[in-house]
């Protein structure tokens, strides 16, 4: 039978692969085959794009949840996308390991402070580390500030504050990025793009 | 990319050099198997180790890392002496033609108007010639001696296929038949692509390499067609959109500049900047910067931008040099620095010379990192051994760790290699309490302000303008940044007064509030706003043009118009008029892109012209002053108008094979080498291995020893050797050994391999010695040393971008 992977998968909600005659074993080869489909047949499908390189590869990212609320989602598979005119839905080694990119254990989590000379992580809560960056950056750029050189020329610059931008980030995260430490008057500014 | 990765599909001839796709861009590499499946192309590959895309091609060539120029200086040689250029092309589309001064010379390595203790030139002498009608004189008939044709033919006059053996390392028949495989593309009919990536921008030459690229491209016509361009390959799934927008020291959105300290009047910045044409007739589109500029100053201040206070000039920083990476370490070495913040982005692992980051990072009084993973930027100060040996009780700097969402827990568009902006969208929330980087710099941005408002501060005016109209100031939406950097209508903006009808009231093109359709809608006066003009068009009044998700392809060349929307105005390949001969047929009837039918432009892309401009005219590279291709640069370019062969800063060689009896010209003359550091390269009597590090596929960067399947597949760090080099050294396959700079050694394990092979360097035998760079100190796989441990503190000339891809090491049994 001829069918599409949309249509594969409403048949397949439809079909005997859950009931108990399946489970106990009393259904033909085909339906208990078709128990591989359920994985995918009620999850959310939602299109992303591969964060690795520049090729930009469509793919597809299946979670639990139906977007609901109250209903946590989880991503738990995810793949090229077929409609995709440059991937077609491969993807490298790289792409295809993405869920455990997710997932992984190195995550960070919540915000941390180490203090000079610690050699320790201190767990501090939102509030309390954004207000401690910027006081931190405010205070530098009152006393750092160069508002005119030694002889005369209007230059309105900050130098001993920098940042590094992130090149795996949004188009909509890189603007309003550049925007803020722009009007801050930093000069020492990259991204991944110098290297 | 000039043209983008389905194109490629349509290539004759694929030339791999200075990257290596199949294995570090393996979706984007299958195109080229497209090619070769279906239009019969031909994969050439050049590099120092036989890659995996050499595995792919139909004709490797060997080559010494850093020798690009010389190589392709003698394609260029070869393809002047062997008249494979495509003539109506190069006549027509570049500035062949075009007369120099007699002020121009070039001797011994060195162009004209070199300053040695300022290692720079001043560009003046490499000028045009301008005639009585203020426009640069050109000579159609190409004989001129000082005319660009006859000066680059006398440049690369040198470039003899035996001067490139001598200097590349590759036999001479090999580069022959690279050569020939190359002149096949002159012929109107057929194209050649090229695909490089960070083997040609990791090196003091970098900007020069691809220049040599490019200009051969242009002699072969293969510039604005389908299946030809400069295919460059990023790294990053949104370099290319951060580059963009402008994230770099010297940038403003849409490759706008900043000012140097020297432009004090506003007019003298502005009118630098815009390019009047330097032929008749032609486009110049740059002509049009202040629309740009007063656009973007708009969109940041608003209101507090006005044409009495020259739209908010003095709000903008204004530089007395470039504050590039290399720069901003090599100030916090000295201690000028204070703070730092690292987002997504891990110097540690990714700058050269380990030893001097750790350095300047314990030199900060404070650090702040934003990252999805723990990286090993943010726990520098960790003792982890031999991996990283510091004394952390004595590292004084303060870390802030911030966690970030990653791409599966935002929305948002990422931009690819092809220009393509494509949307994407949130599919689960992030772990913990991570939050999106837009909305942690927003949140940091208010309290600042809130700060400047409530106790006053050092200039808070730049902070306190800041336009930030967002619906939750703490949060603003990836909507509502993506139509500001459209851009929209502050006021009704009119079309221009009718000349036949001057009182007649003016059109109203775009009704105020309304979303600019595209770039061609901004004015310099004040009603439009636009966060990034070649981002306009990107959200439109339709809506997200981002989104978009047909991926139809009507033509049959995989001009996918209506899939997401590509910069700038959803044009696919640029320059495409170059793709036309002058009367506006295409050179190739089967590979059709646009063409003129005596009244517009149209066709299977959007047209890179002006709609109803005649061919006869108006010249298609329209950015240019010239309208022309330059394959001469009289000015831009800090190392020349021409590139020539420098050796890497650390060579294996004593002298530069081209200009020997030159100790000026031994390196780039003109990159900046910071004081202490050029005594500081490694000399080969210590260091006699040529080194260059990479990539696997199976690794993205420092990020993937985080991901458990990509650790799994290659779990521990190595580095590759040759057979003839592991025979020297009493070195055997699996042996651990100690690969050493001048700046800092590693110790792992060596693969004995056929793929690097000891090339005779007139009479020199260089090894190379292969290093791989995805371990560190942090993850799942297994500890390893930061390859940057070894990589010299040195860049591009024009970029700065550092020379990771040619050094000099020393290895041993461990």
């Amino acid at each position: 039978m001829d069918m599409n992977r949309r249509q594969f998968f409403k048949a397949c909600t439809t079909g005997l692969g859950a009931s108990s005659l399946a489970m106990l074993g009393f259904s033909p080869q085909p339906v208990l085959a078709e128990t591989r489909s359920f994985k995918l047949a009620k999850a959310t499908e939602t299109r992303n794009t591969c964060p690795y390189c520049s090729v930009g590869c469509g793919i597809l990212m299946y979670s639990l949840g139906d977007r609901a609320k109250n209903a946590t989602a989880e991503i738990f598979h995810i793949e090229g996308d077929p409609d995709h005119p440059v991937n077609r839905g491969t993807l490298c080694p790289k792409g295809a390991g993405l869920l455990d990119f997710v997932h992984s254990e190195s995550r960070l989590k919540y915000p941390e402070y180490r203090a000079p000379g610690s050699s320790d992580w201190k767990r501090i809560s939102w509030n309390e580390a954004l207000d401690k960056v910027a006081k931190l950056m405010k205070a530098d750029r009152d006393a750092n500030f160069v508002k005119q050189t030694a002889d005369g020329k209007t230059v309105n610059r900050w130098l001993t504050t920098g940042m590094l931008a992130a090149s795996a980030s949004s188009n909509e995260s890189g603007y309003i990025t550049h925007k803020v430490m722009r009007s801050m008057g930093v000069l020492v500014f990259d991204n991944q793009a110098r290297v | 990319m000039t043209n983008h990765w389905v194109d490629i599909k349509n290539a004759d001839v694929v030339l791999i050099m200075g990257g290596n796709a199949a294995e570090a861009h393996p979706c984007g590499f299958k195109w080229v198997t497209e090619a070769k499946a279906h239009n019969k192309a031909r994969l050439v590959v050049v590099d120092p180790r036989f890659t995996r895309s050499a595995a792919m091609s139909d004709y490797y060539a060997p080559l010494r890392a850093g020798t690009d120029i010389a190589f392709l200086g003698g394609v260029i040689n070869y393809l002047l002496a062997n008249d494979k250029i495509q003539h109506e092309y190069v006549r027509n589309y570049t500035n062949a033609t075009f007369v120099l001064t007699d002020k121009y010379s070039f001797a011994d390595g060195i162009f004209s108007g070199y300053n040695e203790a300022k290692r720079s030139y001043d560009a003046s002498s490499w000028g045009y010639e301008i005639g009585k009608d203020g426009f640069a004189v050109v000579d159609p008939t190409m004989q001129d001696p000082r005319c660009v044709f006859q000066v680059l033919k006398k440049h690369y006059s040198r470039y003899t296929p035996e001067v490139v053996s001598k200097v590349c390392g590759t036999p001479k028949e090999a580069f022959l038949k690279v050569c020939e495989y190359i002149a096949s593309t002159s012929a109107p009919d057929r194209a050649m692509t090229v695909m490089y990536a960070l083997g040609w921008t990791q090196h003091s030459t970098g900007t020069q390499m691809i220049r040599t690229a490019a200009m051969m491209q242009l002699l072969l016509g293969n510039i604005g067609v389908a299946g030809g361009g400069m295919n460059a390959l990023r790294g990053h799934s949104n370099i290319q959109g951060l580059t963009d927008l402008g994230l770099l020291s010297n940038l403003l959105p849409g490759y706008l500049t900043l000012p140097r300290e020297g432009e004090q009047d506003y007019e003298g910045y502005i009118k630098s900047r815009t390019l009047k044409p330097l032929r008749p007739n032609q486009v110049s589109y740059w002509q049009n910067y202040p629309k740009f500029h007063v656009s973007l100053m708009k969109a940041w201040f608003g209101n507090a931008a006005t044409k009495e206070n020259n739209w908010a000039f003095d709000y903008l920083p204004k530089l007395d040099r470039n504050y590039d990476v290399l720069q901003a370490f090599e100030l916090m070495g000295q201690g000028k620095m204070n703070g730092y913040i690292c987002q997504g982005f891990n110097p540690v692992a990714s700058f050269p010379h380990k030893a001097k980051i750790i350095k300047g990072l314990s030199n900060l009084k404070f650090l702040v990192v934003i990252d999805p993973l723990a990286t090993e930027t943010s726990e520098f100060w960790k003792n982890f051994g031999p991996y990283n040996d510091v004394d952390t009780a004595n590292i004084k700097t303060e870390v802030i760790r911030l966690p970030s969402t990653c791409f599966a827990e935002e929305d948002g568009s990422l931009t690819n290699s092809g220009r393509w902006l494509q949307w994407h969208w949130k599919g689960a929330p992030p772990p913990g309490e991570a939050k999106a980087d837009a909305d942690i710099i927003a949140e940091i941005f208010v309290r600042i302000r809130a700060l400047y408002a409530k106790e006053g501060g050092t200039f808070p005016e730049p902070v306190t303008s800041l336009t930030w109209t967002y619906r939750l100031p703490r949060s603003p939406s990836p909507e509502e940044l993506a139509m500001e950097y459209n851009g929209k209508a502050l006021a009704d903006v009119l079309a221009p007064p009718d000349p036949k009808n001057p009182k007649a009231p003016q059109a109203v093109l775009v009704p105020a509030g309304q979303q600019l359709p595209s770039f061609a809608m901004l004015r310099d006066d004040g009603s439009t706003s636009c966060g990034c003009w070649i981002y306009s068009g990107a959200w439109t009044q339709a809506g997200n043009q981002m989104a978009r998700r047909d991926n139809s392809d009507p033509f049959g060349i995989g001009q996918t118009l209506g899939w997401a929307w590509s910069w700038p105005v959803n044009r696919r390949i640029l320059y495409n008029a170059a793709s036309a001969d002058p009367t506006g047929k295409p050179w190739d009837p089967r590979r059709k892109l646009v063409f003129f039918n005596g009244k517009t432009w149209g066709g299977a892309d959007v047209p890179d012209m002006v709609p109803t401009a005649s061919p006869q005219e108006v010249h298609p590279f329209i950015m240019t002053a010239e309208g022309v291709a330059k394959l001469f640069v009289p000015s831009g370019m800090a190392d020349g108008p021409l590139p020539e062969h420098y050796e890497p800063f650390e060579s294996p060689l004593t002298a530069n094979p081209l200009n020997p009896g030159n100790a000026k010209a031994f390196s780039n003359p003109a990159a900046r080498v910071f004081k202490g550091d050029m005594e500081a390269f490694g000399k080969p009597k210590d260091f006699p291995y040529s080194a260059t590090t990479y990539r696997l596929t199976e690794h993205f960067h420092y990020w993937t020893k985080h991901v458990d399947s990509n650790a799994i597949t290659q779990p521990q760090q190595f580095v590759e050797i040759g057979e003839e080099l592991a025979k020297e050294k009493g070195i055997a396959h699996g042996d651990m050994v100690k690969v050493r700079s001048n700046r800092g050694e590693i110790v792992t394990v060596a693969v004995v391999t056929k793929r690097i092979k000891a090339l005779d360097c007139g009479g020199t035998k260089v090894h190379t010695v292969g290093i791989p760079n995805h371990w560190g100190f942090k993850g799942v796989a297994k500890m390893g040393y930061l390859a940057n441990t070894l990589t010299p503190f040195v860049g591009d000339a024009n970029t700065q971008t550092p020379e990771y891809k040619a050094f000099t090491v020393n290895i041993e049994k461990a």
